[in-house]
């Protein structure tokens, strides 16, 4: 072969691997942007028959018990350990520069602010977000929907709405119990066990928080629990393959869900400091 | 909405075509009327659009081109919400019964009306549905049960129980005996046979490959075949056919 031919023959597979490379880049973000549309309407769809009649209250208290009080133990007990390692971390950081007395303050900001409602939002849609995928998918692919729908219910007002509310309305409750829970554990570890002086770590904390960084933090877990409310409602709403279908739309609910989560986070936290820029309040 | 109430057919569909991409049709120009107040089944080989023309039917499905008529009505006149209300006319019974797996066998019959008949109180519900579940035979003993904890027989009881609950004009039932023994089989036969009969006027639609049961208790069949209506009317009909392919499905069905 030719020097001619044989450049010729490298550029034409550069040139195929590079349209291989563009076509399945163009695709997938081709596909996502579908998908964030697709998402949206179902979102807008469900949250107008949030207002809808007939009201669905029992329906709603029902999702209630199970995204929010059956969650209590498990975001106890994550957030009084969550309290404790914290602390105990920042302790060790705080002690090198002589500044203790600062843990109280340090970790209420980080857990009331961040920790608080991105964990209770990654656990919950981990236990409910999950389950709620799972439940509408298993629903789908045993024609249950299908049932509701000819029946002439409104399958979205009747299976996701209420999830929805139930969601959004437990996820500050529950943010507030792991903010609290978070704390005490953080008291135990600084004035039981590191020997911290209780009325230091109680007044520096007084001092520091104010309502509305714990406010903060329950408006970002209400977003999250609508975050996740419709990325796993949305996916079980549209299983489709069996058993099969019903577990990877369960993973794909919880793992969005997630990502999702953290990735919001850090655009709530920037739209939060724009608004107290906007409106002259400290963002500190 | 326009609609021709006083229609003698249930159901009629006028060159209905389907497709799901917009190439290959799965209903290629479907003509079919069904009257009113008769038991009729749709037959044909898997994969003929038996069940996308049921979903037509039920308003689930939107028809590439032509219309479908309920009762009438035209479905592509209703928004969503219409044909959401519309549907209270219909009732199914699903090749899985599709009963909800959280609910006991008399809620699962309760639904459809406490869901329609907010003016009955809870006690006019219960009696409804107990009258529902003792018109399909299923012993009040299994009334607390869940459905997994009650044989397939009983499912589709119950099934056709909460079809039945708002005494719909339509019943529509989606393969009910596919997957069932044939002692089941007969029973499910004759529990729709016998449901028809108990109801006067209301024009019942069954889908199904069973030719042997469509023949024993439907007055009028239609056989589908590759998106196309090969032919519709009587048992006599079917068995004078002379078309090949009509032969041939006769011929299998009766023997099995």
């Amino acid at each position: 072969m030719s020097d001619e031919a044989e450049s010729t023959t490298i550029v034409q597979k550069i040139s195929g691997a590079m349209d291989a490379f563009f076509g399945y880049f163009i695709g997938s973000a081709n596909s996502f942007v579908r998908e964030v549309g697709l998402v949206t309407i179902f979102a807008t769809e469900s949250t107008r028959l949030l207002f809808a009649k007939p009201y669905r209250g029992n329906e709603i208290f029902k999702h209630m018990e199970f995204i929010g009080n059956q969650s209590v133990g498990i975001i106890g007990l994550t957030s009084v350990f969550t309290g404790l390692a914290l602390s105990f971390q920042v302790y060790l950081g705080f002690k090198l520069v002589n500044a203790v007395d600062l843990v109280g303050p340090t970790v209420a900001f980080g857990i009331s602010r961040e920790l608080g409602p991105v964990l209770t939002g990654l656990i919950v849609a981990a236990r409910a977000g999950g389950a709620m995928a799972a439940r509408l998918g298993t629903m789908r692919v045993n024609e249950q929907m299908d049932a509701l729908d000819v029946m002439g219910v409104n399958t979205k007002q009747y299976l996701i709405a209420p999830r929805l509310i139930a969601a959004v309305i437990c996820m500050p409750l529950l943010t507030a119990l792991f903010d609290f829970m978070a704390m005490v554990g953080s008291w135990f570890l600084c004035t039981k066990l590191v020997g911290l002086d209780h009325a230091v770590f109680m007044s520096k904390i007084s001092s520091a928080l104010e309502v509305r960084h714990i406010m903060e933090g329950l408006f970002k877990s209400a977003i999250f629990g609508m975050m996740f409310g419709v990325i796993c409602t949305y996916q079980g709403f549209n299983t489709s393959g069996g058993a099969k279908g019903v577990g990877e739309a369960t993973n794909r609910g919880v793992v969005m869900s997630m990502v999702s989560i953290i990735i919001l986070d850090y655009f709530l936290m920037n739209l939060i400091r724009i608004f107290y820029l906007v409106t002259g309040i400290s963002g500190s | 909405m326009s609609t021709e109430k006083k229609s003698e057919f249930a159901v009629v569909l006028k060159d209905v075509k389907k497709s799901f991409d917009g190439k290959e049709f799965v209903l290629k120009g479907i003509d079919l009327s069904i009257p009113k107040g008769t038991l009729a089944a749709i037959i044909g080989f898997s994969g003929t659009g038996k069940s996308v023309l049921l979903k037509h039917i039920l308003g689930l499905y939107q028809p590439t081109s032509g219309s479908v008529s309920v009762l009438g009505t035209p479905l592509e006149m209703l928004d969503s919400d219409e044909l959401t209300k519309f549907r209270c006319n219909y009732g199914v019974l699903f090749q899985s019964a599709a009963l909800f797996d959280d609910m006991t066998v008399l809620e699962n019959v309760c639904f459809p009306l406490e869901e329609h008949r907010r003016s009955l109180s809870k006690e006019e519900v219960t009696n409804v549905a107990l009258q529902k579940l003792k018109m399909v035979g299923l012993d009040p003993k299994h009334n607390n049960k869940l459905p997994s904890q009650i044989s397939g027989g009983m499912q589709k009881r119950t099934g056709l129980a909460r079809a039945l609950a708002l005494d719909p004009e339509i019943l529509i039932y989606d393969e009910p005996t596919t997957g069932l023994d044939p002692i089941l089989t007969e029973m499910v036969d004759n529990l729709i046979l016998e449901t028809h009969r108990a109801r006067p006027g209301t024009t019942s639609i069954m889908v199904s490959h069973d030719l042997k049961a469509a023949f024993r208790i439907a007055d009028y069949v239609v056989m589908l075949d590759a998106g196309k209506v090969l032919l519709s009317g009587t048992a006599d009909d079917f068995y004078k056919s002379e078309n090949e392919l009509v032969r041939k499905f006769v011929d299998k069905g009766i023997k099995h």
